[in-house]
């Protein structure tokens, strides 16, 4: 079996875990969910640093935990990147990425030193002591430090909650190209919404110790969608890119990407407005035909509405009081109507 | 009628500070002994004593500095002299009230014989003495070697105690398989002393006089005097005897 | 002179040697007591920080009960064919490793609970095995509380008397350290002697602690 595969189980007096789900070998899962939903517990016991009584775990075939074995943390291929930084205080920026690849023989070494340096921006930092760095800095060397010990899974618990959110907009960047550029899967813990979107491919959702449920990053959300597109021209008076996908096309302002790249977009269902036809003489920029193929339970104010465009799922929430009017039900044609200006800097990533 | 009632005041200090109890220094050798003569003193109808026992030259110390005893029972003649003529204790109040016995005790029933000869057959590891600087039973231990011929010899196997007390734990702990101690340590009135012990004859060594003396400070307290009266009474030195010393 | 200069020495082999011994045994306790969450930690703890609160005269007899020939300890190293320790140098060294052990143990908990467990556990993501991440991580952050341990330790050793009192029998250059000399001369009333004996150790032991606190102290 490759990627992971983790069933934990363990109950602490004010806590219990009980998860049991699985993780490609390649490309990023999200663990998502509340606060004291579980996701750190489970993310230390894949790494083995934490234990749990009654648990299995393997990655590609090979057993980490079962009833009778538990390989110590050490001896797990997996790197792990903390919600802080936590290098080492008494060690420079360069003795804090040699510790751990010092401790791989050479030859099972998966990354260059150097590329590992360049990928993440830090080699003008080599020379500094760690406590001198800023949060961004620290970040970007604690996920250096823990490629360069040669991991075959990454772990990483919220590596942008201790940033502010320039930060967090630098520290994205440089965890795509980390899922892009390297064969290296991620298992990625967070409450972010945002991130999940930008980064995952797959989600698992967790809550209070359990897996709620498990699939692609797209139309698994509440409260949004994810589209991925392809950049196809900059309206430079504008200031407006026109992105595109096979339901379709819609302008976002100023995306940063060159023509011709993939992006991809989160769209909260909250920014999505629905017509029957049309509109004409309206400020909405996007307008993308579909049909709906499912609705939320109806009660309260604001229904959930499914749309397919043209293979795309799309996530509309409007009131209760409009699907009555428009008569929305399963099967019926509508418009979805989009603001540009909703499609925020968070709300794009590469893809 | 005021002239009156100033002398009752006075009266009453005075019995006020004669009601106080007695302070008492003793040489840690003696505490025992000396709790067993407070006791009696009580019983006759003298006042009540307080006793703290511990090392001749601490009480030295600690009366030059003021310390609030009215007598003090040294453990040697050296130290209430020296009070004397720094007059901090009473002159003419000096007394022999014990001369100390000195003997070679062991834990083991029978590893000393009646006339010390373990000492020179040398079948053991450790022999321990008091301080000779410090403590008089010390002092007359290394006499007694020396006469007995055995000083130089024995001295790698010696092991001292700071006090005689000490040197009594050495021994009784069996650690040192012999000692030098107070005979009067082994000596508990009225029963055999456990162990086998030799009595150090008396020639060999200068005897262990232990003096008391009647501090500065209790030069007016009636009470102090009559404790160091009773302290040379027939029923006072019977039980001195009683618990090893002449 | 030459006893007082054999009593400094005799003091000075003693306090290293029981500083050693300290580091070596004091440094599992601290770590076990700063990492455990074992029901035993407080009693473990607190027999550690007995000799804090015992007068040295009674855990000095008591030691020499139990190392003595009765004793329990003294059974064991007489059939380890040892003999028995009181009056002995290594007797003093086992004494003092037990009289001075809350003044090792104790500054290095403190610095172990405060490295805390993320450095520890972001090297074992990094395949340091555990001792490896114990002398390159823990050993290293811990340093302030381990140079604190090391400098009590030694002082606190050269200080100790009551405990050596009892268990040493005063043998010149086995036995007979530099706090037991001054004793002797204070109870012989050789005042002049004491007071440069203990000029010397008060000097010494301002140097010694300046030293700690200077340096944990140093403002950032």
């Amino acid at each position: 079996m490759s990627g992971l595969q983790a069933r934990l189980r363990l109950a602490r007096e004010d806590f219990a875990l009980d998860v049991d789900f699985s993780a490609a070998a390649r490309g990023v899962t999200a663990l998502f969910g509340a606060s004291g939903s579980g996701k750190t517990t489970v993310l230390r016991c894949i790494s083995g640093l934490s234990r749990a009584p009654s648990g299995f775990v393997s990655f590609d075939g090979e057993c980490w935990q079962d009833d009778t074995r538990f390989v110590p943390p050490h001896r797990r291929a997996c790197g792990y990147v903390f919600q802080e930084s936590s290098l080492f205080p008494h060690l420079s920026v360069r003795r804090n990425l040699e510790y751990g690849w010092r401790r791989v023989p050479p030859g099972q070494r998966r990354l260059a030193f150097d590329n590992t340096v360049e990928l993440l921006g830090v080699g003008p930092l080599l020379e500094r002591s760690a406590p001198s760095l800023s949060g961004g800095e620290r970040q970007r060397v604690a996920m250096a430090r823990a490629l360069l010990a040669s991991p075959r899974l990454l772990l990483m618990d919220e590596p942008l909650a201790s940033l502010d959110e320039a930060r967090k907009g630098e520290i994205l960047y440089y965890i795509e190209r980390l899922r892009d550029e390297l064969a290296l899967p991620i298992i990625y813990v967070s409450h972010s919404i945002e991130e999940v979107v930008r980064l995952a491919d797959r989600v698992v959702r967790l809550a209070q110790g359990k897996v709620l449920e498990a699939g692609p990053v797209s139309g698994l959300l509440d409260g949004g969608s994810v589209i991925d597109t392809r950049v196809a021209h900059h309206d430079l008076k504008w200031s407006l890119t026109r992105l595109e996908f096979p339901g379709g096309a819609f302008y976002a302002p100023d995306v940063d990407a060159l023509v011709g790249e993939r992006v991809r977009v989160r769209i909260r269902a909250r920014d999505v407005s629905l017509a029957l036809s049309a509109p004409r003489d309206a400020s909405f920029l996007n307008v993308l035909a579909g049909v709906v193929t499912a609705l939320s339970e109806q009660r309260g104010a604001s229904v959930d509405v499914r749309l397919d465009v043209a293979g795309t799922p799309l996530l509309a929430r409007v009131t209760r009081k409009s699907v009555a009017a428009l008569g929305l039900a399963p099967g019926r044609r509508a418009y979805a109507l989009i603001k540009s200006v909703a499609i925020d800097r968070p709300s794009v990533g590469y893809a | 009628m005021r002239f009156k009632l100033a002398v009752l005041v006075l009266a009453f200090a005075a019995t006020g500070a004669a009601a106080e109890s007695v302070q008492v220094a003793v040489a840690a050798n003696f505490a025992g002994t000396a709790r067993m003569l407070a006791e009696q003193f009580a019983g006759q109808g003298g006042q009540r004593l307080e006793l703290s026992s511990g090392s001749t030259g601490k009480f030295y110390a600690q009366i030059k500095n003021g310390a609030p005893f009215d007598v003090f029972l040294s453990a040697d003649e050296a130290t209430p002299l020296r009070l004397e003529s720094e007059k901090l204790a009473i002159a003419g109040s000096r007394f022999t009230y014990a001369i100390g016995r000195l003997v070679l005790w062991s834990a083991q029933p029978g590893l000393v014989d009646e006339r010390g000869e373990v000492l020179r057959k040398g079948r053991f590891n450790r022999l321990a003495i008091a301080n000779p600087k410090l403590a008089p039973y010390g002092a007359a231990a290394q006499e007694t070697l020396e006469k007995l011929g055995l000083w130089g010899e024995l001295r790698p196997k010696l092991v001292q105690g700071e006090n005689i007390a000490q040197t009594f734990q050495f021994v009784s702990s069996g650690n040192a398989e012999l000692g030098l101690v107070a005979l009067s340590q082994i000596r508990d009135a009225g029963k055999p002393p456990s162990g086998s012990y030799w009595l150090v004859p008396a020639p060999l060594h200068a005897p262990l006089r232990q003096d008391a003396v009647l501090l500065a400070r209790a030069e007016r307290n009636p009470a102090a005097q009559a404790f160091l009266a009773y302290l040379r009474s027939g029923p006072a030195r019977a039980l001195i005897r009683a618990y090893g010393y002449e | 002179m030459s006893n007082e200069l054999a009593a400094v020495w005799l003091t000075a082999r003693l306090a290293a040697m029981t500083t050693m011994l300290l580091l070596v045994v004091g440094t599992p306790i601290a770590w076990w007591l700063a990492r455990t969450r074992s029901r035993l930690k407080g009693a473990i703890g607190a027999v550690v920080a007995l000799p804090l609160v015992l007068p040295p005269t009674v855990l000095g007899f008591y030691l020499l009960v139990l190392m003595g020939p009765a004793g329990p300890v003294g059974a064991l190293t007489q059939s380890l064919g040892l003999g028995l320790l009181p009056f002995t140098f290594s007797g003093l060294v086992v004494a003092s490793v037990i009289y001075s052990l809350p003044f090792v143990v104790q500054p290095l908990q403190a610095a172990f609970e405060g490295i805390g467990e993320r450095p520890v556990e972001v090297a074992a993501t990094l395949h340091a095995d555990p001792w490896d991440r114990f002398f390159t991580i823990v050993v290293p952050l811990a340093r302030p509380g381990f140079v604190a341990a090391t400098v009590l330790g030694f002082a606190h050793t050269v200080g100790e008397f009551g405990v050596v009192l009892m268990i040493g029998g005063n043998i010149p250059g086995a036995t007979k350290v530099l706090s037991v000399a001054l004793y002797d001369h204070v109870e012989a009333l050789e005042y002049m002697q004491a007071h440069w004996l203990a000029g010397g150790m008060l000097i010494f032991s301002f140097v010694v602690l300046l030293a700690v606190y200077g340096r944990t102290w140093k403002p950032r």
